[in-house]
C-alpha cells in the first residue's frame, strides 16, 4: 500500500502538472494571456453570466406559424401546377387549410389521378429512409388531401432553426458585442447568451423580430374610401388585406400580392435626410428590374413598406425607381432607423421566434458576486486548511497540500473543457472541497484508530488507507451517479452544477487519497531510514 | 505540536438507545415542514412561477414601505418587493400576463423604474429575470425530475453494494433532508429559485455521503462481531464514527459560514440552504439512517452468504 513505484510517482506528478499547465492563463486577465505564443495554454474557465454580468436570452420557434407559411406556400404552388397541366387546367376549388391538412376539391372526376399525380411532385423526400414530407390521399373519390408528415415537419422546424441561427448570429455581430454564445438548443429553441451587455434592450429588440420586409400596392379604391367616410370595413376585399400603420395604428389596405420582398436586398444604411433618419437600401439587379417594372406601371399611387405585418410607410410613386436604391422614411429615431437597418441587412428569420426567457444580470452585479464569492471562497479555504492542520498536524498539512492541487485541477480541467462556472457550479466546488476534507478526515481519523488498537505506525497507516478507500470510493460513486443523472436531465443551472461536481469527485478521489498516500509513505520511508532499527516508533497525527 | 482532538476517544454515547427521542424530534420538525409547506407553501422566485424579477440598487437604505406603495400604485398586480442581501437593495417581482409578448416585460420594467427614479434619482437597475410560464413549468419538471432519480439512482447502489435495508435507509434519510430544508425555506419565505434546487441537489450529495460513510462501518462491524445486538452495535458503530462527522461537519460549517457571511447577497439563499443541509444531513445519518435499518430486520445474519469470505477479504485487504 505505500509502495509506491518510479512509474507510479512519475504519473501522480505528471498529472499534477498537466493539471497546472491547464490552471495557469487563469491566474493572469485575459488580455495578458492573448499575447502568448501559441504552444501556451491560453483557454481560461468561463464565468457564467451569474458571475460577470450578461444577457441570457431563451428564444423559441413559432412552429405553428412556421407550418402555417408553409401550407400557404404549398396552396400556391398546387394552384399553379394545376394550371399549368399538361392536359390543360385542372380545375379545383373548395381548398382549405383547416387542421394544418390541405384540402381541395377536383371538378373534373375523370382527372383525379392526374391531380394525384402532380400534388405528389409536390411534395419532397425528406432524409434517407424515403418518406416525403406531405402524404397524398384521395379522400370521398375526388377530394385530394395532403398531410403533413412528421418527418416533414421536423425536416422542416431544423431547416428553419438553422438558418435562424445564422441571421442570430450576423444580427448579433452587428451590434458588435464580443463572444456571443448562440446555440440551438433542443428541437426549437435557441439561447442567446452575451456577456457583459450595456444595453441588453438593444439586443432583445433586435431578436425579437422576424423582420420580413415586404413591398405591397396600396388597394386605392377600398383606402380612398377608407379616408373619405373614415369608416374601416371589418374584412378587406378578396386579393387584399387590412394592415396597420406602425406609428399610429391607423388601417390601410393593401394588396395581398408581394411585388418586391426584403430576400432582394443588398445594402441598407441608416442615413440621415433633411435631418430625420431614414434608411437607406439597394436592391440586387434582380430586385432592382422588378422595382424599375413595378414603379413604372404604377405611377402616381402608393405603395406600402411593410415590416412583419405592419406598414412603416405608404409613399407616392412620383417617377419610376430605376437604380433599384431608396429610402425608406417613416417616425424613425436614428437608433430604430440602425437597428431597421441592421435588421434588414442580416436578413429575415425563417420563423418568427418568441423570447420565452430573459435574464439579464448589470455588470455591476456580476462584479460583486464575483468579488464577494471569491473573498468568501478563499476565506472558506483558509479556515478549513486551518482547521485541518490544527488537528492532523503533519498529515493536515498535506491534506492541504492536496486540495490546494485538487482545486489547481478543477480549475484546469474546467478550462481545459471550456466548461463553464456558474453560481450553482460554486455550490458543486464546496461540495467538491468537503468531499476532499472529508476523504483525509476519514483516512486520518482511521490512522488514529489503528494506532489506538496497537497497531505498529507503518501498518496503521496502511490500513488507514485501505480501510477509508472503500468507504471514500463508496460515497463519490454515489454522488457520481447523482452528478451524471442531474447533467442528463436538469437544466441550465443544475447542469452547471453537475459540471463541477463531475470533474470535481474525481480529482479529490485523486489529490485526497492518492497524492496524500504518497505523501505519507515518502514520509514514513525518510523516517524510517533514519530511525533506530529503521523503524517509525510514532507519528503525531 | 499538541493536535487538537474534538471528539475524546473511546466514546460510548447511547445514540440509538435514545432513538425514540430521535424519531419524536424527526417527526415534530417532519410535522412542522409539512405543515408549512402547506399553509404558507414555497416563495417561488420567477424560475418557478414565471414573471419579471428586478433588482434594484440605490446609494442609501431603501425605504421597502415606500416603494411598495409606489409600484402598488401602478397596479401591476401583486408585487413582491423585499430587501435582498443588503440594505441598499431591493429585490421586486411582478406578475405577468400570459401573453407571450416580450414588450409586454419591458413595458412594465420601464413603468416600475419610472416611477421609483421620480422618488429616488440614485435607483439603479441592477439585474432583470423575466420567464415566462412555459419555461417555469419545465423548470419545475426537470428540477423535480432531476432529484427525485438521482435519488433513486443512488439508493439502487446503495442495494448494489450493500443490503436492500441500506438503500430504502438512505433514500428515507435524503428524503428527511429535503423535506426539512423546503420546511425551513416555507417558514423563512426565503425565495425559492433554481439556485436553491442546487444547494439541495448539494445537500443530497452531503447527506448520502455521511449516510454511506456510517453504514459502511454498521456493515464492517456486522461482520466483524456476529453476536454483538443491533442496537450496541449501531451504538458502537456510530461512535467510532464520531470523530469523524463533527470534524467534517464542524469543517463544513466553517467554510459555509464564511460563505454566509462573506459571500454577498447572491450566495446568501443557497449558503443558507447548505447550512441547514449539512446539519440536518448529519443528523438523519444518526437518528434516521441508523435505526430504520433495526425496523427493517437488519442483523449479523444480514451479510451471512457472504460473509466467510466477505470478513477475510476486507480483514486481509493488503
Amino acid at each position: 500500500m505505500l509502495d509506491f513505484s518510479r512509474f507510479k510517482i512519475g504519473g501522480i506528478i505528471a498529472v499534477l502538472l498537466v493539471g497546472l499547465w491547464f490552471a495557469i492563463p487563469n491566474a493572469f486577465s485575459e488580455t495578458e494571456v492573448a499575447d502568448w505564443p501559441d504552444w501556451a495554454p491560453k483557454a481560461q474557465m468561463n464565468l457564467g453570466l451569474d458571475l460577470r454580468g450578461g444577457s441570457h436570452i431563451l428564444l423559441e420557434a413559432n412552429s405553428e406559424s412556421l407550418f402555417e407559411s408553409r401550407l400557404e406556400a404549398l396552396e400556391n404552388n398546387v394552384r399553379l401546377e394545376m394550371r399549368r397541366a399538361d392536359g390543360g387546367t385542372i380545375s379545383i376549388g373548395d381548398i382549405s387549410l383547416r387542421d394544418g391538412q390541405l384540402r381541395f376539391q377536383v371538378r373534373d372526376a375523370a382527372r383525379v389521378d392526374e391531380a394525384v399525380d402532380i400534388a405528389r411532385q409536390l411534395t419532397s423526400p425528406v432524409g434517407i429512409t424515403g418518406a416525403r414530407d406531405y402524404d397524398v390521399t384521395v379522400e370521398d373519390g375526388n377530394r385530394i388531401v395532403m398531410d403533413p408528415t412528421n418527418e416533414g415537419r421536423v425536416e422542416a422546424i431544423d431547416a428553419a432553426m438553422l438558418q435562424a441561427v445564422e441571421v442570430i448570429r450576423r444580427r448579433i455581430d452587428e451590434l458588435g458585442t464580443r463572444e456571443p454564445t448562440i446555440i440551438r438548443e433542443g428541437a426549437d429553441r435557441i439561447v442567446v447568451q452575451v456577456p457583459g451587455l450595456d444595453d441588453p434592450q438593444a439586443l432583445k429588440d433586435l431578436l425579437g423580430k422576424t423582420a420580413r420586409l415586404e413591398f405591397k400596392m396600396v388597394n386605392e379604391e377600398v383606402q380612398r374610401e377608407i379616408e373619405a367616410t373614415g369608416v374601416t370595413p371589418r374584412r378587406a376585399p378578396a386579393g387584399s388585406e387590412l394592415l396597420a400603420y406602425t406609428d399610429d395604428g391607423s388601417p390601410i389596405v393593401v394588396r395581398r400580392q408581394v411585388i418586391i420582398s426584403g430576400d432582394q436586398l443588398v445594402e441598407a444604411q441608416q442615413q440621415f435626410q433633411d435631418g430625420s433618419a431614414v434608411v437607406f437600401f439597394r436592391f440586387d439587379s434582380a430586385g432592382a428590374r422588378s422595382f424599375a417594372r413595378v414603379t413604372r406601371q404604377n405611377a402616381r399611387k402608393r405603395f406600402a413598406i411593410i415590416l412583419d405585418d405592419a406598414v412603416i410607410s405608404a409613399p407616392v410613386i412620383n417617377e419610376p425607381i430605376l437604380g433599384g436604391s431608396g429610402i425608406i422614411s417613416g417616425n424613425f429615431t436614428t437608433e430604430s432607423a440602425n437597428e431597421l437597418a441592421i435588421l434588414l441587412r442580416s436578413g429575415k428569420l425563417p420563423v418568427e421566434l418568441n423570447v420565452i426567457e430573459e435574464r439579464t444580470v448589470g455588470a455591476d452585479l456580476g462584479a460583486d458576486s464575483i468579488r464577494a464569492g471569491t473573498l468568501a471562497s478563499i476565506l472558506a479555504v483558509v479556515l478549513v486548511m486551518v482547521f485541518m492542520f490544527v488537528t492532523y498536524g503533519r498529515f493536515g498539512f498535506y491534506s492541504n497540500v492536496a486540495l490546494a492541487f485538487n482545486m489547481m485541477l478543477i480549475v484546469g480541467v474546467m478550462s481545459a473543457l471550456g466548461a463553464t462556472l456558474t453560481l450553482p457550479g460554486l455550490a458543486g466546488f464546496v461540495l467538491t472541497v468537503g468531499a476532499a476534507v472529508d476523504a483525509n478526515v476519514l483516512i486520518n481519523e482511521r490512522i488514529r484508530e489503528e494506532l489506538r488498537k496497537g497497531r505498529r505506525v507503518i501498518a496503521a497507516v496502511e490500513t488507514g488507507y485501505a480501510q477509508a478507500t472503500t468507504t471514500i470510493i463508496d460515497a463519490n460513486v454515489t454522488n457520481i451517479i447523482a452528478a451524471i443523472i442531474m447533467f442528463a436531465l436538469g437544466s441550465g443551472p443544475i447542469k452547471g452544477f453537475a459540471v463541477v461536481l463531475t470533474i470535481g469527485i474525481v480529482t479529490s478521489v485523486f489529490t485526497a487519497v492518492t497524492v496524500t498516500r504518497l505523501f505519507a509513505a515518502l514520509y514514513l520511508k525518510r523516517q524510517g531510514q533514519r530511525g533506530p532499527g529503521r523503524r517509525v516508533e510514532a507519528i503525531n497525527i | 505540536m499538541k493536535l487538537l482532538k474534538l471528539v475524546p476517544d473511546n466514546t460510548n454515547i447511547g445514540f440509538v438507545r435514545w432513538r425514540y427521542w430521535g424519531v419524536g424530534l424527526t417527526l415534530v420538525l417532519i410535522a412542522l415542514s409539512i405543515i408549512g409547506l402547506a399553509t404558507k407553501g414555497l416563495n417561488y422566485g420567477v424560475d418557478f412561477a414565471g414573471g419579471l424579477k428586478m433588482e434594484v440598487g440605490f446609494d442609501e437604505p431603501a425605504n421597502i414601505d415606500d416603494i411598495r406603495d409606489r409600484i402598488g400604485a401602478l397596479g401591476l398586480g401583486s408585487a413582491n418587493i423585499q430587501e435582498f442581501g443588503a440594505p441598499e437593495i431591493v429585490s421586486i417581482r411582478l406578475p405577468l400576463a400570459a401573453s407571450e409578448d416580450p414588450d409586454a416585460a419591458k413595458a412594465v420594467e420601464a413603468q416600475v423604474i419610472d416611477a421609483l427614479a421620480a422618488a429616488y434619482p440614485d435607483v439603479s437597475l441592477r439585474s432583470q429575470d423575466v420567464v415566462s410560464g412555459k419555461v417555469s413549468g419545465e423548470l419545475i419538471r426537470d428540477g423535480t425530475l432531476a432529484a427525485l432519480l438521482a435519488m433513486v439512482g443512488v439508493a439502487a447502489y446503495i442495494w448494489l453494494r450493500f443490503e436492500w435495508q441500506f438503500g430504502v435507509g438512505a433514500l428515507v434519510a435524503l428524503a428527511h433532508d429535503v423535506l426539512i430544508a423546503l420546511g425551513v425555506f416555507a417558514w423563512s419565505g426565503l425565495e425559492f429559485d433554481l439556485n436553491i434546487i442546487a444547494a439541495l441537489l448539494t445537500i443530497i450529495g452531503y447527506s448520502l455521503n455521511d449516510t454511506i460513510v456510517n453504514y459502511d462501518r454498521i456493515r464492517e462491524n456486522l461482520r466483524k462481531y456476529r453476536k454483538m445486538p443491533m442496537i450496541e452495535l449501531l451504538d458502537l458503530s456510530i461512535n467510532e464514527m464520531l470523530a469523524r462527522t463533527v470534524m467534517t461537519s464542524l469543517t463544513m460549517i466553517v467554510a459555509l459560514g464564511a460563505l454566509l457571511v462573506f459571500g454577498g447577497e447572491v450566495l446568501f439563499g443557497f449558503t443558507l440552504a447548505m447550512l441547514i443541509g449539512v446539519i440536518v444531513g448529519t443528523y438523519s445519518s444518526i437518528y434516521v439512517a441508523g435505526p430504520i435499518l433495526i425496523w427493517l430486520g437488519v442483523g449479523p445474519d444480514s451479510f451471512l452468504p457472504e460473509s466467510e469470505s466477505g470478513a477475510e477479504r476486507v480483514s486481509a485487504r493488503p
